[in-house]
Parts: structure tokens; sequence; C-alpha cells
């Protein structure tokens, strides 16, 4: 008998610090349902407006000015989607929104992976002070170099071209960064020995460590991806002609009526709808990855 | 001789590794340095010199015609009695409001976000996460689309007001500010001669406490829609970060919910905290894109921003030479406002003697400002 309940008290008293999983009483089961209840709610006021965005976009011009609540379009209609796609400059912007974005997201993760290893790495006399230059970069506001911006482009004269909109978008001080802390995670023994091995110093960053990095990587072409999508102040400092104009400047323009006459919400809608969509499908399809960035080792 | 003759074969070839590391180094920076160089460094130095001319953005800023004129466009800034000096100080006032309200409420909801999504039995954390962080993905562009909508002619947001008895306003055509408004409750409509009579930077005392106009209310519900699923990241990461042992001791020591919130929890997310605070501070300084796309200032000049009057000043009205000072100014204030953020944090928050207590658990995070502020306590901790 004593030799049967012995060793379950040592398991007793290891169980102690943790969690106790006995089961919730009454007060806590509340607390637990207003809590839920309390999210529920707020989760709607996060996700309405976007389901709003979408239902008016199907509207017409007059159900979307009387109804605009309504999720469900009573004449369901493609109208605005048709005019945006056939009739207006959007496919344009919508052209030019990916070409940006392809480019510098390519050119971002080349170059910060390029510059990142070299900081965790490669000992070179001047690195202290390439990291304090680029920390020091990192802390000027973007809107200061509005005007900035535009003068250097201009006097290089790449003003209202593709280069003017990709190349100063190419370099992304943060994204140094974060590959320079994944790079310095991976332990050093990986390139010894393919430096023993006579690789240079390309080669050993090219094929060795980069197919390591791929979790950084990921994570630099989303933020690449959402960041030259959505961006707007670049691209009105570097840009004037109808035929480079990118979704941001042209939604934006449309939403001053530029396009429309009146209020044509459906239209403005549906163009706010489409711009939001390749964003979305990266955020869905990544999502795990995104919002466990930042996490610590906790499991869900 | 062979054993020093191989060392020194060994030595070279490690120098020579070396020199290849070294020019590697440097041409695996030079890209970022050249383009962050260009367009970052460079064009500092550029609009710093057309901040001190009377560039009208013809030709080159740099070209003969062009003449050094000293500190006239700040001075027509800060006291030139003119239309720049007061759309300066109506802009400050409009962007001071805004950045008074947005930043601690964005704060506040992000943790409330964080606090209630992290709970270890909640049901669906994933879904709410997801739900609390879309809008940070999309574009100011498409959501300030989106408020337009909502808030402006079609009174989607008034329909549900309605609901609850409330007539709400005509959101982004009302230029009227909402403390006076407030005040106009108790029959107060104009301020007392005091705050009427005197001026600053051409607004006088009793405008700069207008509050933000009901038009720039709608946008700062938008900043705090759009900004609070990021830092609510931050906070969760930040919270899973915490070691429970701490929760449990006082839980053991019989503290509820709230006090274990206020007296274990936050102080341990100081670190948090003061990195929400900062970005929060350096981000609601430059709200621009809103304005661009929204209201462009409308109604009443009650939306203009330091920003937007600095793209506006120049683009438009060419005159560059403001638009770079007034960039330049928006610059200061950024930096000043947040070392004097770290500076009331730091003396304010919790005395360091009772944060020393609670630090040994507070550090762990992934961003770098969030590790240079855990390493500052660290120090002082050591002192």
């Amino acid at each position: 008998m004593s030799a049967a309940v012995a060793p379950s008290i040592p398991a007793v008293a290891q169980k102690a610090p943790r969690r106790r999983r006995s089961g919730p009483g009454r007060k806590e089961l509340i607390a637990r349902s207003v809590v839920f209840a309390i999210l529920i709610v707020i989760a709607v006021v996060y996700i309405f407006p976007f389901l709003i965005n979408v239902a008016t976009s199907f509207k017409t011009d007059a159900e979307a000015a009387a109804s605009p609540l309504s999720l469900v379009p009573q004449t369901f209609t493609t109208a605005a989607y048709e005019r945006l796609f056939l009739s207006s400059d959007f496919p344009v912007w919508f052209k030019n929104s990916v070409v940006v974005t392809l480019f510098v997201t390519a050119g971002r993760v080349f170059f910060d992976s390029l510059a990142g290893y070299a900081l965790a790495r490669l000992r070179f006399r001047g690195r202290n002070l390439v990291f304090l230059g680029l920390i020091a970069v990192m802390s000027v506001p973007g809107v200061v170099l509005l005007i900035p911006k535009f003068l250097v482009i201009n006097q290089l004269g790449m003003y209202d071209s593709y280069s003017g909109m990709i190349i100063p978008l190419l370099a992304d001080a943060a994204g140094v960064f974060i590959m320079k802390s994944f790079f310095e995670s991976i332990p050093p023994s990986v390139e010894e020995q393919a430096k023993i091995d006579g690789a240079g110093v390309f080669r050993t960053f090219w094929s060795i460590v980069l197919p390591m990095a791929r979790p950084a990587l990921i994570t630099i072409i989303i933020l690449s991806f959402q960041g030259s999508w959505n961006e707007l102040t670049h691209f009105i400092v570097s840009t004037q002609s109808p035929a480079l104009t990118t979704l941001t400047k042209g939604v934006a323009s449309l939403a001053s009526g530029q396009l429309s006459q009146g209020s044509q919400y459906p239209l403005k809608l549906a163009a706010a709808a489409v711009m939001t969509i390749p964003v979305a499908i990266v955020f869905f399809i990544f999502q795990k990855r995104i919002l466990n960035a930042s996490d610590g080792a906790v499991k869900e | 001789m062979t054993v020093t003759s191989g060392s020194k074969a060994t030595s070279s070839r490690r120098a020579a590794i070396a020199g290849r590391e070294g020019v590697a180094g440097w041409l695996f920076t030079l890209p970022i340095i050249v383009i962050l160089g260009l367009f970052l460094v460079v064009p500092v130095g550029m609009a710093l010199w057309v901040s001190f001319s009377d560039w009208s953005g013809r030709g080159s800023p740099f070209s003969g015609d062009v003449s050094f004129i000293g500190f006239n466009n700040y001075q027509d800034l800060l006291g030139g009695g003119g239309l720049a000096e007061r759309d300066f100080g109506i802009s400050l006032r409009n962007n001071a409001w805004y950045v008074l309200l947005v930043v601690p409420l964005q704060t506040a909801v992000s943790l409330f976000l964080a606090v209630m999504v992290n709970r270890a039995i909640l049901r669906g954390r994933g879904f709410f996460r997801t739900a609390f962080y879309f809008p940070s993905v999309t574009s100011s562009v498409a959501i300030t689309v989106l408020w337009l909508f909502l808030f402006g002619a079609t009174r989607a947001v008034n329909k549900l007001l309605s609901y609850l008895g409330v007539n709400g306003p005509n959101w982004f055509a009302d230029p009227s500010g909402i403390v006076h408004n407030f005040l106009a409750l108790f029959g107060v409509t104009s301020g007392p001669a005091v705050l009427t009579d005197n001026m600053a930077l051409g607004v006088s005392y009793w405008d700069w406490l207008s509050g933000p106009s009901v038009a720039m209310t709608a946008f700062i519900l938008m900043a705090i829609f759009t900004t609070s699923g990021t830092f609510m990241l931050l906070f969760i990461a930040a919270l899973q970060n915490l070691s429970g042992e701490t929760q449990e001791a006082a839980m053991m020591d019989g503290a509820n919910g709230w006090q274990r919130f206020w007296r274990v929890t936050l102080p341990q997310l100081r670190p948090v905290l003061f990195t929400v605070l900062t970005l929060g501070l350096i981000g609601t300084w430059q709200v621009f894109d809103q304005i661009y796309t929204g209201t462009q200032g409308g109604p009443g000049k009650t939306t203009v921003t330091p920003a937007y009057l600095s793209y506006t000043s120049a683009f438009s009205n060419q005159e560059w030479g403001k638009g770079s000072a007034i960039a330049f100014m928006l610059f200061v204030i950024i930096v000043v406002l947040t070392l004097v953020q770290r500076w009331v944090l730091r003396e304010r928050g919790v005395s360091r003697r009772r944060m020393r207590a609670y630090l040994p658990a507070a550090s762990a995070t992934n961003s770098s400002a969030l590790a240079v502020a855990a390493v500052a306590e660290k120090k002082d901790e050591v002192r």
C-alpha cells in the first residue's frame, strides 16, 4: 500500500507549479464568456468595414447611397468593375504597381541579404561605421524626405521614369537588420567547410548560407511586397505622367473625384477592393508567419 | 624551420582570406550604401540648402541665380505675421491634437487587445489576431477611400449612431473643433479675452485649444483602426516573453486580476510600451497619405498637417524653400518629442527601485529599439 502511494507524491509535487487543470469554476466561466463576447464585438467592428467595402462595390450608385450598411446588394451589378477595367486607366495603374512591386521586392531581397551577410559575418574595416550609418539613416522620418527625394531624382534625370520609381526603394535598412540577425543565428561551422574547400565568399553566401535563410527571406519578401504595393508618397514625388501612375496614386486621385462625376462610391470602393486583394492574398497565405513573426516559443 | 614556414603560410593564407573578406564586405554592402546615400543622405543635404535659399523650382537649385537667404524661410514661418505663419501654426495645431489623441488611444487599444487575445484559455485566438491585424496590412489609400464612404456623404456611420439615438455630424465637412463643440454644450461659444487676443504662430490661444475638428476626428478613429493591430502584435510578443512565475507569485499573495495587471504585468511591459509610444509619436507627426487622399486639408484647413503643408508649399505653390523649412522643423519636432518622451518615461514611470524587482523577466524582445531600451535598463540596474 504505502509503496504504491509513495511514487505519486513527487508526481503531484512536480505538477503543482504548472497551471491547474481542474475544470473552471462558475465565476471563471462567466468571465471567459464576457471576454469572448467583447472580443467578438470588437472583431465585428474591425471586419465589418471591409465587408461593406466589398458589398458596396457590387451595388448600384443609388443603392450605395441609400443603404450603405447592407451587406447584400439588392441589384447585384459588376458595372463598377467593368468600368474600372474596360474604360479607365485602372489596368495601367495595376500594371505599374505590379512592375514596381516585383522589381523592388526582388532587389530588396538580394541587396538586403548581401549587406546583412556582410555585416553579420564578414570582417572588414569600416564595418561598424556602415552599421552605425544604417542606424542613423533608419531614424530619419520619411516625411522629411518628400522634397529632398524629388530634388535628387530630378537632378539625376530619373524623374518620371521607372528607374526613379524603383531604384530609391531598393535599399531598406530595416530589412538589412532582419537578415543580419538571422545570419548571426546560423552556426559559423556551416560555412567553414566551404571556405576550407576554397569556395569564394560570394559562392559560400549564395549556395550555402542563403538557401538556409528561407524564413528570413520570406519575411523580407512579405514586408517589401506590402511596403512597395502600398507606397504612395514616393510615387507622388517621383512621377507625373499618367502612364506611370500606380494604384495608390490612381485610387487617391479617384477618391478626390478625378475620374468620376458625383460620388460614384461603388467605383471607388471596387478600386479599393482590387487594390487590397493582392495584399490580402499574401496576408492569408503567410498569416501564420506574419502573426507569429514576433512570437516567443509559446505554441498555440 | 619547417614549423615557422608552415605557420607563415597559414598566417599569409589567413591574411589572404581576411583580405578577400574585406573586399567582399565592401562589395556586399556597396549597393545599400550607394542607394541609401544617394536617396537618403544626399537629399537631406540638398533640402537643407534649399530651405536656406529662394529656389523657385525652376532649373537646378545649385545654379547661379539661386541665392542664399539665410533663415528667411524659417522666419516667415515662425514670425512673419503673414499667411505662411498662420498656415504653419494651424497645421501644428491640427497635428498636435491628432498626436495627443491617437498616441494614447492606439496604445491603450492595442494593449487591451493583446491582453485579451493572449489569454491562454481563449478559443479562436488566431481568428481574433487575424481580424485585428488585417487593417494594418491594407494600404492607407484604400482605407481612406472606405472611410470617406463610411463617414462621408452616405452617412453610414451616422445611421449606426442613430440606432443609439446619437445624431452624428457631417464628418468630413465639419471644421468645428470638438473641444469648442463640447464647451458650446454649456453655452460657452467664445473664449475669454486672454485667450482670444493673444496669438502664437498667427493662431489665437482660443483656436489652439479648439480640439481636433470633427473631420480630423474621423482620421483619428481611422488611425486607431489601422495601427492597433501592429502594436497589438508587439504587445503579444512581449506578454509571451514574460515569465509566469511572477504572475503566480502575485496570485499566491492574493493579488486580483486588476492588481496583477497594473502592478505586475504593466511594469514588466515598460520596454515595449516605450517602443510603441515612440513609434506612435514618430508616425502620428507624419500624417500625409490620408490627407492627400481624403480631404486635401479641408474643411477650413482643419486637416492640414505640417507634412501635407510642406508638400503643397513646394509642389503646388512652388515655395520650395518654405516647404523644405517646414520639413526640417517637423524633423526637429519629432526628434525633440521622442527625447522628451524618453525622459518622461524614465523619470516618472516606475521608480527605479521598484523596477529592479521586476527586471529579470523584462528583457527578451526582437525589435532593435526594444533591445536598446532593455540594455539601457540593465545598465541602470548595475549602477
